[in-house]
């Protein structure tokens, strides 16, 4: 199913992939969010989980594709040589170093941030040994030519494995057509030639510059206590340069023009991606629109897309629009994958059922059960400590309340049908979407 | 009425002193077959509710492959009582996420709810159960549904394509050969007489588990379930039969030129699982689980430290086995070449990797290790409620009984360094190797046309 608000949050990377259920009651949160600013002055966030042996940790970096410069998959290519080297460890000895103790640990970056994050047992032996190769990993990266030569290849063979996937294809020129010249057109892990022209040197420089202190938070959520926490954080961070922070990424501009993009594909589906640049996580509308779009796209087979495209009409297994919200103004995507023959149809249900939503608004009855829904289930979206942790970095990062979570059912409940018909009406608009069809079409004529 | 409470223990010895955690899980049958599994985790008021059916794409034959697939999708088309549409409102409108899935073995639907809510489903499934309006117009819009699935998930997909092509030649008569989705065929010309006659043979409690886990009361989870599911009659259920695999005798084959931008290795070894081994040979099945760490559990492990960073022959190279399947299956390695290798030179230096499990012991490092993963991830699953309810539902429906988890620890740290020794000398044998190459095609050329609106 599809989720309703992508997060831009690098995920920990789990040996588990599984749907996760469960927690805490409807009233409050329950999660309670402790703040406190190390000496070095990095701010930390930690909650407290008892009941499983492990703790989960994030340090966060204003380091993500955004700040690539000209130099696509920037970035990307720091965090994913980071790991491979640190302080007297070469790959070997870091992995062994981890997994000897049954730890895990991953390194990405988004478009808005870079992310170190680990998970762990909280046995002290194993949490210290862990802690201090994390910590040489952040502050110490070898960034041997080696390494850099070999995670390149990979990067490169990535691209191309991507360039097979329909999907891929139709998100990046996408990003491309509604973006523009902004940093958040290029794909986070960059272009082949990008990839190709970029230097050991690049990796050092972008290091330096924002793996420092000054650009840093961190997310513990586990069962460890608030002063094994602050120690957990003086120690993951004690070796970084103080350095700077940097400055804003630059607004998404308004001034968008409608595309239609056509991508001659040899597949048997056309994947349709459709939408504009709309929503920061700070947008007064915020709530309005994230409830609009679940009645609209967001909430799985009960939605009116879903319900029009696929339950009404058999055009496709998945059909769903999203928002997904970043620093700046991140896109209002709808999609669908359907055969070819039928894409231009498909199309049309897609584009009829926005028309209609934005002119009409929902019904009370669908605004209802979406605040049931979305009310009612709150306890199932910080079920587990992965993502009360994840919950936690997005409230850190985007500098949101710590009551968030405690005030985010009120928030939901506040939305009317008149907020939700307006702010649709306007924060979105067609003339000025990006359509992107991937697969084996005629060339359509656009008026 | 069977009603019993089996408590066991899941210690975490070894390993320092990451220290003990007491977890039970309760069990019950109706007097209708029904089984029930309760495991209680109070940390947050939500709750997790699965239906286990015992019947998956394994339990299919030629002609109507896919039929389990595509009955689980009319699951959702309505009831008398519950009209077309509605479980799924019923369900979002009280806060759940819900959904289903099908897979060799099994037919699964599952909701996250909050856990007052949780009658609601166990109402609902009970209704579908045996109530289900089985529409020749709903079947059909399904069907193109199916299909536009099976496009998105198989066919536009080098990498699924190939993988399904390749089990159907490394199983010559097991079920394993049909994919789950079913073949496009198939697919095409299933009726909806298919799915009656399947959800008449299939849909019974007493070819059913009910898994519930969170914060609930088992007692009381135990009676909602005779209220609902209760009073649904028992049926006599068709006899399964074995179908296993014949003897392989050699190495098999198989090109595939697919339009993709990579080229793409896959092997594997026929090898047994624990439901098809006698309790005497039972540690083979352990034993090859810890081989499968000692190849692929992380980026310590020989695959990443050897193909991929030491001789960098591979980008990326993984090896995987499922002990938890119903029928004796594969021991599944795949791997894409670093450019400018050929699939002939990472199948040997696969091959070499193998041939040195049969002749040299592996380290104590490297063992102790892949316990340490196993006993982390162990603790780790217990993060997710829907991970613990699937492990019970799993275990229990194809046949091994939900206690094999609770053993799941203590065997794999019995395995040594020559049991590994010995199931890779007995199992990774030539004779039983299936070896699917993926090369591309010529050229190909994408284009793109834009014009402004």
């Amino acid at each position: 199913m599809m989720q309703m608000f992508k997060s831009r949050i690098p995920a920990i990377r789990l040996l588990l992939g599984v749907i996760l259920a469960g927690l805490l009651t409807p009233a409050t949160s329950a999660v309670k969010i402790q703040h406190w600013t190390t000496a070095q002055g990095v701010p930390v966030y930690y909650a407290h989980a008892p009941g499983i042996p492990m703790v989960d940790v994030q340090v966060v970096f204003d380091a993500g594709s955004a700040r690539d410069g000209d130099q696509y998959g920037l970035a990307a290519m720091t965090t994913a040589v980071l790991d491979k080297g640190a302080g007297p460890w070469n790959a070997d000895q870091i992995s062994q170093r981890l997994e000897s103790g049954g730890a895990i640990l991953g390194v990405s970056a988004s478009d808005d941030m870079a992310a170190l994050s680990f998970r762990s047992l909280t046995d002290p032996e194993i949490l210290d040994s862990v802690i201090q190769t994390a910590s040489t990993i952040l502050a110490e990266p070898t960034f041997s030519d080696q390494d850099f030569n070999r995670v390149k290849k990979r990067v490169l063979a990535n691209l191309k494995h991507e360039l097979e996937q329909p999907g891929s294809i139709a998100q990046k020129q996408f990003n491309a057509a509604i973006y523009g010249s902004h940093p958040y057109a290029h794909p986070s892990n960059g272009t082949m030639d990008s990839v190709k022209a970029l230097h050991r040197d690049d990796l050092v420089a972008f290091h330096k510059r924002y793996f420092v202190s000054a650009n840093a938070l961190v997310v513990i959520v586990g069962d460890v206590s608030r002063k094994q926490s602050e120690s957990i954080a003086n120690r993951l961070l004690e070796k970084l340069d103080k350095g700077t922070k940097p400055g804003p990424i630059p607004l998404v501009s308004d001034n968008v023009k409608g595309h239609m993009i056509q991508h001659q594909f040899a597949s048997e589906q056309t994947h349709a991606v459709v939408g504009m640049p709309v929503l920061s996580r700070h947008d007064p509308d915020y709530f309005t629109l994230y409830v609009g779009n679940h009645i609209l796209g967001g909430s799985g087979l009960v939605s009116r897309i879903s319900q029009e495209v696929r339950e009404k009409r058999g055009l496709a297994y998945s059909a769903y629009s999203y928002f997904s919200p970043g620093k700046r103004k991140g896109p209002f995507i709808m999609g669908f994958q359907t055969r070819n023959e039928q894409a231009q149809e498909a199309l049309k249900v897609l584009n009829a059922t926005l028309d209609t939503y934005r002119k009409n608004g929902p019904t009370e009855k669908e605004l209802e059960s979406s605040k049931k829904n979305i009310t009612g289930g709150f306890v199932l979206r910080i079920d587990s400590n992965s993502e009360i942790a994840n919950y936690i970095a997005m409230i850190a990062y985007y500098g949101l309340k710590l009551d968030y979570l405690d005030t985010f059912n009120k928030k939901i409940d506040g939305v009317t049908v008149d907020m939700i018909k307006q702010a649709f009406q306007k924060r979105l608009d067609p003339n000025k979407f990006a359509t992107v069809l991937v697969g084996q079409q005629e060339a359509q004529k656009q008026n | 009425m069977l009603h019993q409470i089996i408590a066991s223990l899941l210690l975490f010895a070894c390993l320092s002193n990451i220290g003990s955690a007491k977890q039970i899980v309760h069990e019950y049958r109706l007097a209708n077959g029904m089984k029930i599994l309760v495991k209680e985790d109070h940390r947050a008021p939500v709750v997790v509710s699965q239906v286990w059916y015992k019947v998956g794409s394994s339990y299919e034959h030629n002609g109507i492959t896919g039929v389990s697939h595509t009955l689980e999708h009319m699951m959702f088309k309505g009831t008398p009582k519950i009209p077309k549409g509605q479980f799924s409102r019923i369900i979002s409108e009280n806060g759940g996420s819900q959904n289903a899935f099908t897979s060799r073995d099994y037919t699964v639907y599952f909701q996250s709810l909050e856990k007052s809510r949780l009658p609601i489903s166990i109402e609902l499934e009970a209704d579908r159960m045996r109530n289900l309006i089985l529409d020749e117009q709903e079947f059909e819009k399904e069907r193109q549904v199916v299909l536009e699935e099976r496009r998105m998930r198989t066919d536009d997909k080098p990498r699924s394509k190939v993988y399904e092509l390749f089990m159907a030649m490394a199983y010559a008569s097991s079920n394993y050969r049909y994919p789950v989705i079913g073949w496009p065929d198939d697919i095409k010309e299933l009726s909806i007489e298919d799915h009656r006659n399947w959800y008449n043979q299939w849909y019974y409690p007493n070819n059913a588990t009910l898994v519930v886990v969170g914060d609930v009361d088992p007692d009381n989870i135990f009676r909602l379930a005779k209220q609902y599911f209760g009073p649904i009659q028992p049926h006599q259920l068709p006899v399964v039969k074995t179908s296993g695999e014949v003897q392989q005798y050699g190495t098999k084959r198989i090109q595939v030129t697919l339009p993709a931008k990579l080229p793409y290795l896959l092997m594997g070894y026929k090898v047994p699982v624990l439901n098809t081994l006698d309790e005497s040979q039972q540690w083979e099945a352990y034993a090859l689980e810890v081989l499968a760490g000692i190849l692929d559990g992380g980026e310590s492990a020989r695959f990443s430290s050897k193909l991929v960073r030491g001789q960098q022959i591979a980008v990326s190279a993984g090896a995987g086995y499922d002990m938890g399947a119903r029928l004796p299956s594969l021991f599944l390695i795949d791997a894409t070449p670093s450019a400018g290798v050929s699939l002939e030179d990472l199948e040997q230096a696969i091959r070499e990797q193998i041939k040195l499990l049969k002749t040299t012991l592996v380290t104590p490092e490297e063992l102790s290790r892949v316990k340490a993963q196993v006993i982390a991830n162990k603790v780790y699953q217990r993060d997710s409620l829907f991970y613990q309810a699937m492990q019970l539902g799993s275990l229990e429906t194809v046949g091994l009984g939900w206690r094999v988890g609770e053993q799941y620890l203590d065997r794999i740290k019995t395995v040594t360094a020559g049991q590994i020794q010995e199931v890779a000398k007995k199992y990774l044998s030539d004779q039983s190797l299936n070896i699917a190459y993926m090369t591309l095609p010529e050229s190909n050329n994408d284009t793109s046309k834009e014009s402004k609106q």
